[in-house]
């Protein structure tokens, strides 16, 4: 804020204070002439009414005072007269900082301890789980489901089945990065008849109910269209997050319809990353925690007494 | 034709039933929507029934439609009794009921079709904005054109407050739909980002401050004392409180935005000058109800005086609460919890609507030639039904704001959060289902009103004109 305009906000703030102030000193004194208690003033609107000129009761008078010196004193404690900083150097940022130290300081060494830890061996530590557990709760469930089962458009996390890789270390990017998905529109590329074929091809390679001859022509479609992404046999890519076309799972539904829309209009799709959100020791947490939903303990190898 | 020597109820007569009409409307939408907080299912998967479109127009209905209509048609009963004058044109005063009961079928139209600026109390779009401004000055020059003509020197104390509510409205509906046009239904601000928002918080806020008090306070100095037959209690005390209002409350509207990307200094100003507007604020309530004092056993036998006497308690009570909620440490808690919800009840249903019914039911039996309302006793039922109701509903949302706001910031020993969002939607539930009983009790009182009114009206002269009363010197 410039220096006028600071000291523009400071005399506006400081008159209509100093005015509350001076209205209050004005009024609270009885002057010559004013009528007695039980008279009025001698005015008289619409046949009967009037005014007595009571004097201002006491009680509220120094809740009006206290309110005033409370309101002026916190103006020199805080932030608020233009760019005069309050004696206290209070910030709403500085605040936030102060807490950030102060959870660093209470909870640091649980966090220590997890951070030496392996995706893998997260997944085994009670702690890690139950604070992957909420803090999965608190900012995946939202899209991912609270049974981390998904939702059209959101991944299921509890299946076999994974877009960019379910070993630990993809599931720690896919968490700790983001990811972004990205299917290209094709409308301009084929003709109405080609998309439909690729449809019905796309639905045979999952083994869904689809028209025969559509499919076949579909398929030489599909080998010059798509195959770059999805591969020959349509089982995807998971270094580019091409989902498997084969395997019956679908991410925006296995319909005619919703196929043909995602070829026609591409498909765009955000995984944001949540290093800065949640620190990446608690994002490691979280990885560990999805990680484990689709990895009982008998598959690591460790306790196998179930 | 005018005839100076009456003055002009007609105007107040459509204003007084498009304020019933309205209310009841307005707030059968308020308990639909309450009821789809419990049974989302009740949107029957119907765009124009959602939750998010009929909040608005729930909103826009209560304040503007039944609250504004309150607002005018008593301002023109009562400017024309204070002055001792008919309205200043009859044809203005009739351009700006037929235009504001537009106003308000093209809002209630258009918030279910989606179309909407997103500001809060000023969705309408930039069209029916422009009318809105076109309709105010209407009533502003009614209204004022009045007081010039009048036949006593003192302006009386309801008139200020009038006075005040007409032309802050008219500046700050202005100012905060500035808007560059991008067709007919859709619109951009032309301020950005923080600045965006704090107009429309200094717009929101002062909304709440002349429009549901400054202009509801001008009809609580006019039928309080009307009602109880006592002078006002202190003519220097309406003075006082009328100006540190006024200028204090111009600052307040910050509060609604700790904590967030408005610079320090300004939400600082916000909260100071929230605190400093308690005592001014309670100077009204003062004087309404110590203007009952050697009278107070009007009450036991008059519900009238009941419902004006209650809301102004209810006045004090969420003019207290507010200054508390702006503080920054107890915002921290309540803001985005359903205690913002209660306390703007408290306001809503307590106060502004409750001053209005009655004011209404000591109004309505004077326009329409009767000595009073045809049912008494419906009266004290409409009043017991309606207090029963504000206190349900602002209770249940007390304590379900502050349970969430609690369930919110809870942690657990690691530092993670102890509950999900989800948990604390939960146990809001019980809440939501008292709230809910609360609203319907206030609308069913609205239904008892509605008999009343029509009773009262049947036997009534619906073309009833009053002369002009000569000013007197003595009572």
């Amino acid at each position: 804020m410039s220096s006028w305009l600071s000291i523009g906000v400071i005399v506006f703030t400081l008159v209509n204070i100093a005015a509350c102030w001076w209205l209050l000193q004005t009024n609270s004194k009885r002057r010559k002439g004013d009528p007695q208690a039980n008279e009025t003033m001698g005015h008289v609107w619409d046949g009967d009414l009037q005014e007595y000129n009571q004097p201002l009761p006491l009680w509220w008078l120094m809740l009006f005072y206290i309110t005033i010196i409370f309101g002026v004193g916190y103006l020199l404690l805080y932030p608020g007269l233009g760019n005069y900083a309050g004696m206290l150097g209070w910030t709403q940022d500085g605040q936030y900082e102060k807490q950030l130290r102060q959870a660093r300081y209470r909870y640091g060494e649980i966090y220590d301890r997890l951070a030496d830890l392996s995706i893998e061996q997260l997944a085994q530590d009670e702690q890690a789980l139950a604070i992957g557990h909420r803090l999965y709760v608190n900012n995946c469930s939202v899209c991912h489901g609270s049974d981390a089962r998904g939702a059209p458009g959101f991944p299921n996390l509890a299946d076999d089945d994974w877009l960019y890789g379910g070993d630990p270390r993809n599931i720690e990017i896919s968490v700790v990065n983001g990811r972004a998905g990205m299917m290209p529109p094709m409308a301009g590329a084929m003709s109405e008849q080609a998309l439909d074929d690729v449809v019905e091809y796309v639905r045979s390679l999952s083994g869904l109910s689809h028209d025969e001859a559509m499919s076949t022509r579909g398929a030489s479609q599909f080998t010059s269209s798509c195959a770059a992404c999805h591969g020959s046999d349509g089982r995807g890519n998971q270094f580019i997050g091409a989902p498997n076309l084969t395997d019956d799972i679908w991410l925006y539904g296995s319909g005619a319809a919703e196929i043909r829309a995602g070829i026609v209009n591409g498909r765009q799709n955000r995984m944001p990353a949540h290093d800065d959100l949640l620190g990446v020791e608690r994002a490691r947490i979280v990885a560990a925690y999805v990680y484990s939903l689709s990895h009982d303990d008998t598959d690591a190898g460790g306790n196998t007494d179930q | 034709m005018a005839d100076e020597t009456t003055y002009n109820d007609v105007v107040v007569r459509q204003f007084v039933l498009a304020t019933v009409f309205w209310g009841v409307i307005g707030m059968a939408v308020g308990v639909l929507i309450a009821a789809q907080l419990m049974w989302p299912a009740l949107n029957f998967d119907l765009p124009w029934l959602t939750y998010s479109r009929l909040r608005p127009l729930h909103t826009n209905a209560v304040i503007f439609a039944f609250g504004g209509s309150a607002l005018i048609g008593t301002s023109y009963y009562i400017v024309q009794r204070t002055c001792h004058v008919r309205l200043f044109s009859d044809k203005l005063a009739a351009f700006s009921f037929w235009g504001w009961q537009s106003v308000i079928v093209l809002v209630a139209i258009t918030l279910p079709l989606g179309i909407t600026q997103s500001k809060e109390y000023a969705e309408a779009e930039w069209p029916i904005d422009i009318l809105i401004a076109v309709v105010w000055i209407a009533y502003a020059i009614v209204f004022f054109g009045t007081i010039a003509q009048r036949k006593i020197r003192h302006i009386y104390v309801a008139n200020w407050f009038y006075a005040a509510f007409v032309i802050t409205i008219a500046v700050l509906h202005i100012f905060n739909n500035l808007v560059i046009p991008a067709g007919l239904t859709k619109s951009y601000p032309i301020y950005a980002g923080v600045v965006d928002a704090m107009v429309q918080w200094w717009y929101g806020h002062n909304a709440v401050g002349f429009f549901l008090t400054a202009g509801f306070l001008g009809m609580m100095y006019y039928f309080i004392p009307k009602q109880a037959n006592r002078p006002i209690y202190s003519y220097r005390l309406s003075i006082v409180h009328f100006w540190a209002l006024i200028s204090v409350y111009m600052w307040a509207g910050p509060h609604h935005l700790h904590y967030t990307s408005l610079p320090d200094w300004a939400q600082s100003l916000g909260m100071v000058f929230s605190l400093i507007l308690l005592a001014p604020s309670w100077g009204g309530m003062i004087n309404g109800i110590m203007t009952l004092s050697g009278a107070w056993h009007k009450l036991r036998t008059d519900p009238i005086l009941k419902f004006l006497i209650v809301s102004v308690s209810f006045y004090g009570m969420s003019t207290f609460e507010g200054p508390m909620m702006s503080i920054k440490t107890v915002n921290a808690l309540s803001h985005y919890t359903d205690w913002t919800i209660g306390h703007v009840h408290s306001g809503a249903l307590g106060w502004v609507a409750m001053i209005s019914i009655g004011s209404l039911y000591a109004l309505i039996p004077k326009i329409f030639g009767r000595d009073k309302m045809h049912s008494t006793a419906a009266i004290d039922l409409h009043f017991w039904i309606s207090t029963i109701g504000v206190v349900l509903y602002i209770a249940s949302m007390w304590i379900a704001g502050v349970m969430q706001g609690l369930m919110w910031r809870a942690t657990n020993d690691d530092g993670t959060l102890t509950y999900s969002f989800i948990e604390s939607l939960e146990a809001t539930y019980p809440y939501y289902a008292i709230r809910l009983l609360g609203g319907a009790l206030f609308l069913a009182g609205m239904g008892v009103m509605v008999w009343n009114v029509y009773r009262t009206i049947q036997a009534g002269d619906s073309k009833a004109t009053v002369p002009v009363m000569p000013v007197s010197t003595t009572a």
